[in-house]
């Protein structure tokens, strides 16, 4: 996908590629991630755990230590370059302009400071504001993303919420500048069911009253299907598909997702038996050669385990993906997979 | 399936089961009050059967589940397993009955001791019971589960987190138990490993005739599954019945709402049924039913006035409701618009943990 050029896109990945020295080797933890990402869109990026969803967020907010991390690539945010920003530049764009919601609300507050407090101090960390005009935006912020009694429960410490009422706060305090971008790395994961369904439609108002752009990082695919517009799919490192939502949950184009959806249990009905991703994801310090999906993939032939696939467009009609298969044996293989689905 | 209640078909039952806990409040833990972890639970778990449990965190599913076990001893009520009343039995009567008992974990990284070998922990259910085990008995068991016999003489760091699951299934396996209780055994994996380890439990409950309890909070995983589900709210059992009866047409508006909540593949655009607030301290739950406070079909002078009791609605399922659903799916509306209920617009986001 090209990126857009109007003044709605934000965010602009070329060619990002992490590495962390170790003293076993170097971990190759995101290799060529090119992505972008618009005002009013929600992109998901999907993957298992080591996949890099979270390494590839970490590093456009900066927060990877850079002294011990090799970075390379470039993340445009409104055309500046986010990697080589000097830190006193950066600190001005991250948190204010790009802000983050992680996945366990119970780690990311201090457990002695009131819950107004964090927020206040989240509003006077960007603008010279006086402390009691921090504190009544943290109430006004609180009140905005549905906690009740706002003006009392700002004085509770973060023991007294609840799992979804501190991810509220925690996406409260994300919004303390306006931000451009919100970028929420599993958000829901530690929730309830009922409660996720909560914070994912609160996600869903917050971008479109704000018109922001959203990056929702998540290994559940049925999240990403339920909110985002493009979707990105990572295995190793490496983007294995990437496109518009409808375009990924009706005709996937890439084994790994196809070997996904069919490993997924569905609420729907019953299935005669998973079909499960034969092996494991693979080590990141030595990952396979070629396509890293091919010592898994029950399609992989002659190129697969010595060169590495492109990410491209293989049809008109297609999305990003990177397989050697044919498009014809894509569609072919996308067909039976399709019946068998529906047997 | 006889319904005589004899325990013939009957594993495990489990009578007005009630568990409590007492905690102390307040600065200088002077309060004392009471956790309401369990109340009132009855069911029973057939031979051979898997029995799935749902519901949200705190809702008593786990604590139900060790109760069965006698993991911890129960406040009020009846467990009979394999029809015997084991609610009173000591330690050292329940050890010879451990044997038909076995668990699985959730954390495959928690429940391993890192200072021991493959073979040493799935040895020592062996130790423990005084049965001959011996390596190859292990080795077997190691292949029964799908990992390699050359494993034996490995440490739990050098598996990823399915295989480390496998050897925790291995070990619950070793004694040839009739009774595996599996506390949400894959929500630790990733989706593709956790297809693997249900296809396996699935397979070994065939092959060695098992009866399984399983917990979840996941309703996709459940449904593959499970044969029949219970499903817990708040130390309540609302609704019971078979798997698929319940996933078609639930009664219990409760199920109804966690059904809906739960995002899927593939289909767009689904209404969900949204709760307003969060789940109530089981400290001081609510009076009479207690999933009225948040209830999108409560009738004020009864559902907050008068409990609920189990009752059968469907064949092999009963909900613990007064105004149990018509028909599924139904849209939030529809719900709202229950003949009387007084809850038609209510907003969505009020009343959480303690807003008292």
């Amino acid at each position: 996908m090209t990126p857009p050029s109007d003044d709605r896109l934000l965010l602009d990945v070329r060619g990002l590629t992490v590495r962390f020295p170790t003293p076993d080797g170097v971990v190759q933890a995101v290799s060529d991630v090119s992505f972008h990402l618009s005002r009013g869109e929600t992109l998901g990026v999907v993957g298992e755990s080591g996949s890099g969803k979270s390494v590839s967020n970490l590093a456009i907010m900066g927060l990877l230590n850079r002294n011990r991390t090799a970075i390379a690539g470039e993340v445009l945010f409104r055309g500046r370059d986010l990697l080589t920003l000097p830190p006193d530049d950066l600190r001005k764009i991250r948190g204010k302009e790009i802000a983050m919601v992680f996945q366990d609300p119970f780690a990311c507050l201090h457990p002695m400071y009131r819950v107004g407090q964090q927020i206040a101090e989240a509003v006077t960390a960007h603008e010279h504001v006086k402390k009691d005009r921090a504190w009544a935006r943290a109430e006004e912020l609180l009140d905005h993303v549905g906690i009740p009694n706002a003006k009392s429960r700002a004085r509770d410490y973060p023991h007294q919420f609840s799992g979804g009422m501190r991810q509220r706060a925690m996406i409260a305090m994300a919004l303390v500048h306006n931000p451009a971008i919100l970028i929420c790395d599993e958000p829901t994961t530690a929730l309830d069911v009922t409660v996720q369904a909560q914070i994912l439609e609160l996600i869903e108002e917050v971008k479109r009253e704000f018109d922001i752009g959203v990056i929702l990082v998540t290994h559940d695919l049925g999240v990403v299907a339920e909110t985002a517009n493009s979707v990105m799919v990572m295995y190793a490192g490496r983007i294995m598909e990437y496109g518009a939502a409808g375009g990924i949950f009706t005709q996937p184009q890439h084994p790994y997702t196809w070997g996904l959806l069919d490993s997924m249990p569905s609420v729907d009905r019953r299935l005669e038996a998973l079909v499960p991703i034969e092996g494991a994801p693979p080590s990141l310090l030595n990952p396979p050669s070629g396509c890293p999906f091919h010592p898994r993939c029950p399609y992989r032939f002659e190129p697969c385990a010595t060169e590495r696939p492109p990410l491209d467009v293989p049809a008109p009609e297609a999305h990003l993906d990177a397989c050697w298969l044919s498009w014809d044996d894509k569609v072919r293989l996308g067909v039976e997979r399709a019946k068998k689905v529906a047997a | 399936m006889s319904s005589d209640g004899s325990s013939g078909d009957n594993l495990v039952e489990l009578g007005h089961l009630t568990k409590h806990f007492a905690v102390r409040q307040g600065v200088f833990a002077t309060g004392k009050s009471v956790v309401h972890a369990v109340e009132d639970v009855s069911f029973n778990v057939r031979r051979g059967e898997t029995l799935g449990i749902v519901g949200e965190s705190g809702c008593g599913k786990s604590t139900t589940a060790r109760l069965m076990l006698r993991l911890l001893d129960v406040t009020g009520g009846t467990i009979r397993f394999d029809g015997r009343d084991i609610t009173k039995l000591s330690q050292r009567q329940l050890r010879p009955l451990r044997r038909e008992m076995q668990m699985i974990f959730q954390d495959p990284y928690a429940s391993l001791n890192p200072r021991k070998t493959v073979g040493q922990i799935i040895e020592a259910p062996f130790k423990i019971h005084g049965v001959k085990g011996g390596r190859t008995r292990i080795q077997e068991l190691l292949e029964t589960v799908g990992l390699s016999p050359e494993h034996y003489n490995r440490y739990p760091h050098e598996f990823s987190g399915g295989q480390r699951q496998r050897i925790g299934v291995a070990r619950a396996l070793a004694l040839s138990p009739k009774l595996i209780v599996c506390d949400e055994p894959v929500s630790a994996l990733d989706v593709s490993i956790q297809a693997q380890v249900l296809n396996l439990l699935r397979s070994l409950q065939d092959e060695f005739n098992l009866t399984y309890v399983f917990i979840s909070h996941d309703l996709s995983v459940i449904r593959q599954i499970a044969d029949r589900i219970a499903v817990m709210y708040l130390g309540r059992l609302v609704e019971i019945g078979d798997s698929e009866s319940i996933y078609e047409h639930p009664k219990h508006p409760y199920t109804g709402a966690l059904l809906s909540a739960v995002p899927r593949a593939g289909t767009g655009g689904r209404e969900r049924i949204v709760l307003s607030g969060d789940v109530p301290s089981p400290i001081d739950p609510p009076a009479a039913c207690v999933f009225h406070p948040r209830c999108p079909r409560f009738h004020a002078g009864h559902c907050d006035v008068e409990t609920p009791e189990l009752r059968e609605l469907e064949p092999h399922q009963a909900a613990a409701c007064h105004y149990p659903l018509e028909r599924w799916p139904m849209t939030d509306a529809e719900i709202r618009q229950a003949e009387g209920s007084v809850r038609e617009d209510r907003p969505h986001l009020e009343g959480a943990a303690h807003d008292a």
